[in-house]
């Protein structure tokens, strides 16, 4: 069913890029995998929560008496009686960008926001409860999207963010207006992109635990638990030591969990109150409606090029449906904007985001992180000029894309990149495909993606990303990571480069993760960071221990001082005398005796330096998607898909396999199928029947072919996977709609009836012209 | 409503319950029983988390009542393996790395396995037609009809015996 190819394969490993299997899955194939969704602790009570039906009113009143009186509730809590009311965000550094009280005091700012919390000892309880609760409300004019928010007269729904603008953005480099004049053809658009819903399987769900010694234990799924850690000791006013966040196993994240939600601070403030532990779950439609979401985004565009196809200058200006809080959206602001660029050389470029708030659901990172949003508008518009020009697609994105070496000025330094090898890949996939059956076409796209964010906004004092390597006298060894398993398969990825690098085999390495009391700081799970930045810090870890070991070995040894050991496959030897050794366990054993019984411990961290503003490292992909329209009713069947793709040195041969067909599901989906319809502030379709994500029926093969390089800054010459891949299918879909037909569809998700609706314009203009 | 005795058959085992007769299987199963293998990840019968297995066939625990399945062959995710030993599709996913957060596969194996006890030789849309009804958020399912397929081959049955 699926193919998949190695481009210029690097010298075989021990461990690495090997058939290893996800060290989880026998807990997760087995059912003993416990989610926080499955944890049930001695005294837990249920949380539920009352929602807000208004998209902007004042909390007058809260009435809750009634609620009380009903035989098994336990306890109420509200923002003005039993919170700080402290204003929170993820954007710590920044004061008005932490504007959310998951409780808020006075005010609610859109449909579904959290407003009263009750605690009973069975969730059917504290439901029947809320209808017991009273909330009177002033309603206040609202406003749904950003193009009305920005207006003079518009609702204000921040103290003091004028015209609603949240944060701006702006990037530049080169001299625009110059640029622009030595092109020969220039185009501009107007471009909508949709929202998305994370839609992570296991819903939002917390269990809190907080006991007379005033220390809080908090079962959370997330993709930070060092954000989680820092964030709730930030609103309940406590010491992030007293606060202790275990997240063993999640059901999935994509970037909507790695901010306070409601579950986990509405079940710490009931546990507060109460002395007992408290359990809130989502419900599908509450992680619908009252989580958030895919930035919706405004775009426009404007590119100029020379006669030949070579770029000159890009300008864009973006409004962003912000929501009614910060989030993480600011990000996605910034990196929309420095991903529209990608992957091409631009003499100038200048691009200029407003966030805007409004009484929708907040919207902020998600899977591409704006990178999707940008690809959208960018991929098809200059797909679109190769047309006008009548330019060879692939050709003019080839003589204008990014090399080994490129410089963005002011933004980052291109250290590794396999495009041009990208290009040769698809153009003979396509090329192999020859003639298409009728109604069907190939669509191409091609971008780039971080390899973890530079930016500490959150104000951390903590090294990015830090890991412990812990060697026992047996030769197993402990791995401590701060990192964050959500699926994604770091576990099993930081197992190997730790397995790699210590010389052993990847069964005798334990990790542990998801649990702040035994396991260092680390940013956690986000913008495709793991492999980099906590691939290096336990890469450095097991060098560290490794170390200890040889020089151990090596007093023992007698050798000249000019030879060099080594350990692979748990045998420690000189490596110009491989058979000359000795068995890992007996050296480990020995060591730990002259250490006067230490165990040997490694330890390392990774904080990048020098490495521009953005990201240390950027992977690069080109995709093609074969689609088959049926002309009567607009549906798109998805038929056929290769990506060229460079990562840098694959690491988790398996998983990187999974990462990459899985971020093909969410990308294809966000193009023609994730569509969220808002009325008044209102969701309307917050379940799965009426949201629609791909099914098994409708996932065609994804191909790949993996082009190696090496980068210098990531461990084993590694970089980003999994995450960048969603950005290049939306605009993929576009660019074969419009090889099939010549449509133009600027919005996405691309619904049927939009495609019936353009056709229908074509038919109409091809009769005038007769 | 009045309290009722329901027994329930569950991996070879009986349990008797006294339960609310409204309760659903998968409430039983999860939160009487207490085996939380089976996951529940919709309130619309939508995302197949909550699959088990009742007289071999696939079914939405969500969708039935715990008392509508007395008398039944009840098998979830825990009734798999025998003495530690995985079955044949748990080892399928493993090779192919059919899941990753992990949170659909317990639904996702039952629905699997039902399919391959209907069918032993199941076509890739086949496959595809019987895991339709189970949502995965992570892999995009081509992994999952690899392992799928590989279990219809052969490949598992060979080693064990
Ligand atoms: S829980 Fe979603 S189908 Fe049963
Ligand atoms: S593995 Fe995460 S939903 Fe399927």
């Amino acid at each position: 069913m699926n193919k998949y190819t190695v481009i210029n394969p690097h010298e075989p490993f021990r461990v690495i890029n090997t058939h290893v299997r996800n060290i989880d899955g026998i807990a997760k194939v087995t059912g003993r995998a416990v989610y926080t969704f499955d944890v049930k602790l001695p005294g837990m009570l249920y949380g539920k929560i009352l929602r807000s039906p208004h998209p902007h009113a004042k909390i007058l009143k809260i009435d809750y008496s009634k609620a009380l009186e009903i035989p098994g509730v336990m306890g109420v809590v509200t923002g003005k009686e039993d919170t700080l009311g402290v204003k929170q965000g993820i954007w710590r550094r920044y004061k008005d960008l932490c504007d959310e009280q998951i409780l808020p005091v006075d005010k609610v700012r859109y449909i579904g926001e959290p407003v009263v919390a009750v605690a009973a000892i069975t969730e059917e309880i504290a439901e029947k409860a809320l209808d017991y609760i009273d909330v009177e409300y002033e309603v206040l004019p609202a406003v749904f999207e950003p193009m009305d928010a920005i207006k003079k007269d518009a609702p204000e729904i921040h103290e003091g963010f004028e015209r609603n603008i949240n944060v701006t953005r702006h990037i530049e480099w080169g001299d625009v207006e110059e640029a622009f004049e030595e092109a020969d053809y220039i185009r501009e658009d107007w471009f909508k992109c949709g929202g998305q819903a994370h839609m992570c399987m296991e819903t939002r769900c917390a269990v809190s635990s907080y006991t007379p010694d005033g220390k809080l234990t908090i079962y959370h799924s997330n993709q930070s638990p060092y954000y989680m850690q820092a964030l709730m000791a930030g609103v309940l006013g406590m010491r992030e030591g007293d606060i202790r966040i275990i997240s063993t196993y999640v059901g999935g994240g994509f970037g909507g969990k790695f901010e306070l939600d409601g579950a986990i601070f509405c079940s710490a403030v009931l546990s507060i109150k109460l002395k007992r532990p408290v359990k809130i779950v989502y419900t599908r439609e509450e992680d619908f409606i009252a989580t958030k979401r895919r930035t919706p985004m405004y775009y426009y565009t404007r590119t100029g090029v020379k006669k030949d196809g070579t770029f000159c200058a890009r300008e864009a200006k973006v409004f962003t449906n912000g929501g009614a809080y910060t989030g993480m959206g600011a990000t996605a602001l910034y990196l929309t904007g420095f991903f529209h660029s990608f992957p091409y050389k631009w003499k100038a470029y200048r691009y200029d985001g407003y966030r805007v708030y409004t009484n929708t659901l907040p919207s902020t990172s998600m899977r591409g992180f704006g990178a999707p949003q940008a690809m959208w508008c960018s991929e098809q518009q200059i797909e679109w000029i190769a047309a006008d020009l009548g330019l060879d697609p692939i050709e003019m994105r080839r003589k204008n894309a990014h090399e080994e070496g490129t410089i963005i000025p002011g933004q980052a330094t291109i250290a590794s990149c396999g495009i041009q090898q990208c290009f040769d890949e698809i153009k003979k996939w396509i090329d192999s495909k020859g003639q298409l059956p009728p109604n069907r076409a190939i669509g191409i796209s091609a971008c780039g993606f971080m390899s973890g964010g530079i930016f500490n906004w959150f104000d951390t004092p903590y090294s990015f990303s830090s890991a412990v390597v812990t060697v026992n006298q047996d030769g197993t060894v402990e791995l401590n990571v701060g990192a964050q398993e959500i699926g994604q398969g770091s576990n099993t990825t930081l197992a190997i480069i730790c397995a790699e690098t210590l010389g052993v085999k990847v069964e005798d390495v334990k990790v542990h993760s998801g649990d702040t009391d035994f396991n260092p700081a680390d940013l956690g799970a986000w913008g495709s960071r793991q492999t980099l930045m906590a691939g290096n810090a336990v890469k450095m870890a097991a060098e560290d221990a490794k170390r200890q070991i040889l020089e151990f070995a090596y007093a023992q040894s007698g050798l000249n001082i000019v030879y060099d050991l080594d350990i692979k496959d748990r045998w420690v030897h000189a490596i110009a005398r491989p058979e000359r050794g000795e068995d890992f366990v007996k050296v480990v054993r020995r060591a730990i005796r002259g250490k006067d019984g230490q165990r040997i411990v490694g330890r390392g961290y990774y904080t990048p330096h020098r490495k521009g503003m953005i990201s240390p490292a950027y992977s690069y992909m080109l995709q093609a998607v074969e689609i088959e329209v049926d002309e009567e009713t607009g549906k798109i069947r998805l038929c056929d898909s290769l990506t060229a793709h460079d990562c840098g040195q694959p690491i988790n041969h398996l998983g990187l396999i999974g990462q990459l067909e899985g971020a093909f599901s969410m990308a294809a989906g966000y193009g023609y199928l994730e569509y969220m319809p808002f009325e008044d502030g209102k969701l309307m379709n917050p379940n799965l029947v009426d949201y629609k994500v791909i099914r098994a029926t409708e996932m065609p093969p994804a191909n790949i072919a993996e082009v190696d390089t090496y980068e210098p800054e990531g461990p084993y010459g590694a970089k980003e996977a999994g995450e960048g891949l969603t950005n290049p299918t939306a605009a993929a879909i576009g660019n074969a709609l419009f090889r099939l037909f010549g449509i133009q569809i600027k919005e996405c998700p691309i619904r049927a009836e939009m495609i019936l609706k353009a056709l229908k314009e074509k038919r109409e203009k091809e009769q005038q012209g007769k | 409503m009045e309290k009722k005795v329901v027994v329930l058959n569950v991996n070879g085992i009986d349990y008797e319950l006294y339960i609310n007769p409204k309760t659903l299987l998968v409430e039983a199963i999860r939160d009487y029983i207490g085996l939380t293998g089976t996951k529940r990840g919709c309130d619309t019968v939508s995302c197949g988390a909550c699959t088990v297995l009742i007289n071999g066939m696939s079914i939405k625990s969500c969708s039935v009542l715990a008392v509508q399945a007395e008398g039944y062959k009840i098998t979830t995710i825990e009734g798999l393996e025998k003495n530690g030993k995985l079955a044949p599709i748990q080892e399928a996913f493993l090779d192919q790395g059919a899941y990753q957060c992990g949170f659909c596969a317990p639904g996702m194996i039952m629905s699997s396995q039902a399919l391959l006890n209907e069918n032993p030789n199941p076509t890739e849309w086949e496959i595809r037609e019987g895991i339709e009804g189970n949502i995965c958020r992570c892999t995009g399912y081509n992994s999952i009809v690899r392992a799928v397929q590989a279990v219809a081959s052969g490949k598992y049955t060979e080693v064990k015996s």
